[in-house]
């Protein structure tokens, strides 16, 4: 079933490497990483309700014990993330609490960049790890094998292979000019040369000639003529639509802003909570909509780092170090928060204030290269550099 | 004879020293088009006779002093009708801010679309004074400084104040002293908004409405991490703390109390911390407001701002990896003449580095949507399509979400969806279908086939942009059918750097 699904493709589109395709039994192993730029709060989201300092250190914030939705003895999740609890309960949804960047960074954007350049505490790394775990799968490699959603390439994808970046708001995909032949025939010869720009050129010709027509067929078929609806779950949809539809598609980012919750950040309710919501159910309806191609899926929700344990001034949170990072998907090995976890005590918060990191992000994102896309340590030493050797009982957290 | 001028003109600017022009001096047309390219948004048809014919260093000398530049009377007519231009925070609040508890959900709403119209306005008047005010250099340093430090129109009350805020904090000071600047920034309710300072208090102290309050880290490690010492400036949490702890009390008046300070600015000593500092090696006495005036100037004042914002101003008038000499060099500048933002320009527009810099920057959408529309010579009434593609390209104006601002870096906007989203403006731009000539219709209204296009006249393009293009370009344009030529040299390679 799954194969004649791929050879149906295949052959219904012969336009670029469609042997690519064609060679793969099932469906391809995808990965998807969705960033929370801002510096989601952790402690909010995956509650360590048996820490009574946790109460302490947040009067006006913490998530009361009846409020939260129970994972295990340890933890309870936000309520806002209702709409995760059916993938908690399939044992497709874990979490690595207390993981974070090994750099003790406070400034959002080295942060940032040292999540998406997988090197921590050097700037000057050229490249994204996305395009060097895309360079690390086996080829050839087509422009849209790797897709950003948004107006702008982000770092974590830039590099030498091509990447795709595509808004996916209200205004979808538009007609471009270059669809009139006479002008893409000049703007061809103009773009001609080896030289950045013309690499652009070409490569976003060739990603829009391999997107457009499945996001034209899957915005007639979703929205009947309707305008799209904006906003993360709506978005979401249609990028499991797309993805689902082109199975060339290996590699997802997509980041979301607004997480700097400094004042005012609310408990069960409030700012964090209608923030944490179209997130949770725009992951579950990203899950629901990829059917079965979900199965071969990992997406994970990272942060460039967690913030204050205890609250500020303001009912809201400054700038901290250890975080929860998210990992759901079919072959997740879920139900379960992996990760060492430190306490909130005095003695046990970074620097008196902050989560504790236990867990280097890049073993998290190790697991999954090596249990879900399959590629050996000669691979992670490219995409990682100077990473520590991953933890073993992270391993697990992809099902065999 | 324009060559001659403009010699004569180069060998008279004894207060320019690195100016020497040799056999290597690029030819005039193009220097002339690189001032305009870099000291503001591009050439139009106008600009270019008047550098020529002004010679570069007068034409630098009076960008540098914009007050001595008269602003066409047509500019002032475009920007008249922006009622909500003059009007001062206080009033933007009063007028458009939320109301008192008594409103209903509807009327709340009605208000908060009825305030739309402040941002609009804003934009409108940003982009009529880019693409038409004779002082360009004002401009492109409204643009730098209001990107330093950047305010989000999209959270809570900015969208009241970001207008406000580029006219009291930004413009009065864009080419003044660094630490007027800042200081005008921090004092802004828009910014004591965005990064939070507003609620910023001594612990165990209570806002106005009764809440307790105390210490928010957020303004003071943007302070120092993104407006003055740079993130390797040297500071550590403790002085983050500190600084905190220093600006505590800087806030908001009360419109509604009728205060007489218009400029929405309060320092409130009830909610000041007024423990003793220690702040970047140094104690600071507890005096209440003046600790903050104290701080910035220390800040202002610090060798590793001064590098910091060296840098970033070679990084926008020079180069994404600007050359350490001249950063150095800069930082000097800035550091002798107590931080005047003109002297370190006038530096930098000396300096060879510079001059030899021309086509070296890919312009960032703000800049290459502006320098599009002014190259093509249209007549801008509604910048609506304008601003719809710099925000369709990743650049809405205003509302870049993140303290940090627009990156002005090629690895930060060169990429392959843009590149074809900004050949499909330049197509529509080219064949004057954008309805940049009036208001839109409303809605599906007015059928849109009564307006008659008028493309852009590719010749008078061309000659104008002649000494940016390359062979290849000139070539692949004189072999298109006339119809695309406008289209191709908006969308060409060449004009997409600057």
């Amino acid at each position: 079933m799954r194969r004649r699904d791929v050879l149906g493709l295949a052959a219904a589109a012969p336009l670029a490497w469609p042997w690519r395709a064609a060679a793969s039994e099932g469906g391809p192993s995808r990965l998807v990483v969705v960033m929370l730029r801002g510096a989601v709060d952790g402690l909010n989201v995956v509650i360590p309700q048996e820490e009574t300092e946790y109460y302490r250190l947040r009067p006006t914030i913490a998530v009361p014990r009846g409020a939260a939705l129970p994972l295990d003895r340890r933890f309870a999740l936000h309520p806002a993330l209702a709409g995760l609890m059916p993938l908690w309960q399939a044992g497709q949804l874990a979490f690595v609490h207390a993981a974070g960047s090994p750099d003790p960074t406070r400034s959002h954007f080295d942060a940032q960049l040292f999540i998406e350049n997988g090197t921590p505490g050097r700037r000057t790394t050229a490249d994204g790890w996305l395009n060097r775990l895309l360079a690390a799968l086996p080829g050839p490699h087509g422009p849209a094998e790797a897709l950003a959603v948004g107006p702008t390439l982000p770092t974590i994808l830039r590099g030498r292979l091509a990447a795709a970046n595509l808004p996916l708001g209200r205004a979808g995909v538009p007609r471009e000019p270059l669809d009139r032949p006479a002008l893409a025939g000049a703007f061809d010869r103009l773009y001609a040369g080896d030289d950045a720009q013309s690499r652009a050129y070409r490569e976003g010709r060739a990603a829009h000639s391999e997107l457009a027509a499945h996001m034209e067929a899957e915005q007639q078929m979703a929205d009947a003529g309707a305008p799209p609806a904006a906003g993360f779950p709506a978005i979401a949809a249609r990028l499991a639509r797309l993805v689902a539809g082109d199975r060339r598609i290996r590699l997802v980012f997509a980041a979301l802003g607004g997480w700097d919750t400094h004042v005012a950040q609310g408990g069960e309710t409030g700012q964090l909570a209608s923030r944490l919501k179209p997130l949770g159910d725009g992951l579950a309806a990203f899950a629901k909509e990829l059917g079965g191609d979900w199965r071969d899926t990992v997406v994970v929700v990272v942060s460039e780092f967690g913030r204050t344990a205890a609250e500020n001034g303001n009912g809201g949170t400054d700038h901290g170090h250890g975080n929860a990072i998210w990992v759901l998907g079919g072959r997740v090995a879920g139900g379960r928060v992996y990760g060492d976890w430190p306490g909130l005590a005095a003695g046990q918060l970074h620097e008196g204030r902050d989560l504790a990191v236990t867990t280097d992000y890049r073993s998290v994102f190790a697991a999954v290269i090596e249990r879900h896309l399959r590629l050996g340590d000669r691979a992670l030493a490219q995409i990682f550099p100077d990473a520590p050797p991953p933890r073993a009982n992270l391993k697990e957290i992809i099902a065999a | 004879m324009l060559r001659r001028r403009f010699l004569a003109a180069a060998c008279a600017a004894v207060a320019l020293p690195a100016l020497r022009l040799s056999a290597a001096e690029p030819p005039p047309r193009r220097f002339a088009i690189h001032l305009l390219d870099r000291l503001g948004f591009g050439p139009a048809a106008g600009g270019l006779a008047h550098v020529e014919a002004v010679g570069a260093e007068a034409y630098i000398a009076a960008q540098l002093h914009p007050e001595t530049i008269a602003e066409p009377a047509s500019l002032g007519e475009l920007l008249a009708p922006l009622d909500t231009l003059s009007l001062d925070p206080v009033q933007l609040f009063l007028d458009y801010g939320p109301q008192g508890p008594k409103a209903s959900p509807e009327e709340r709403k009605a208000r908060r679309q009825r305030a739309r119209i402040i941002v609009e306005q804003a934009q409108a008047a940003r982009v009529f004074r880019a693409l038409y005010s004779p002082r360009q250099l004002q401009e492109a340093m409204v643009d730098f400084w209001y990107n330093h430090f950047n305010v989000f129109a999209g959270k809570g009350l900015d969208h009241l104040w970001v207008g406000a805020y580029e006219r009291d904090a930004i413009r009065p000071h864009a080419l003044g002293r660094f630490r007027d600047l800042v200081l005008a920034t921090a004092r802004s309710p828009a910014m004591l908004f965005y990064l939070d300072n507003w609620e910023n208090s001594a612990p165990g102290s209570t806002m106005p409405n009764g809440r307790s309050a105390g210490l928010n880290e957020n303004y003071a490690r943007e302070l120092m991490e993104l407006h003055t010492l740079g993130v390797d400036g040297g500071y550590t949490q403790a002085d983050v703390v500190a600084l905190a702890r220093i600006l505590t009390g800087w806030g908001f008046v009360r419109p509604r109390m009728r205060p007489p300070d218009r400029s929405g600015f309060h320092f409130e000593p009830a909610r000041h911390d007024f423990s003793e500092k220690r702040f970047l090696g140094r104690t600071i006495s507890p005096t209440g407001e003046s600790e903050g005036i104290e701080a910035i100037g220390l800040l202002a004042q610090s060798p590793a701002t001064a590098r910091h914002i060296a840098f970033e101003l070679a990084q926008y008038f020079v180069a994404d990896a600007p050359p350490p000499g001249l950063v150095e060099r800069l930082a000097q500048r800035f550091l002798q003449s107590d931080g005047d933002i003109r002297a370190v320009l006038a530096a930098l527009f000396a300096s060879r580095e510079f001059r030899d810099s021309a086509g070296r920057k890919y312009k960032t959408p703000y800049r290459y949507v502006l320098s599009a529309a002014r190259a093509a010579g249209v007549e801008v009434r509604n910048p609506r399509p304008l601003l719809g593609a710099m925000a369709r390209l990743g650049m809405p104006l205003y509302f870049c979400q993140t303290p940090d601002g627009y990156k002005n870096t090629e690895a930060a906007w060169l990429g392959p969806e843009a590149t074809n989203v900004r050949i499909g403006f330049a197509a529509a731009l080219a064949s004057g279908r954008l309805p940049l000539d009036r208001e839109p219709p409303a809605m599906a209204a007015t059928p849109v086939a009564e307006r008659v296009p008028a493309p852009v006249d590719a010749a008078a393009l061309e000659r104008l942009l002649a000494p940016v293009l390359s062979p290849h370009t000139r070539e692949v344009v004189a072999g298109s059918a006339p119809p695309l030529r406008a289209a191709l040299l908006l969308g060409s390679p060449d004009f997409m750097r600057h």
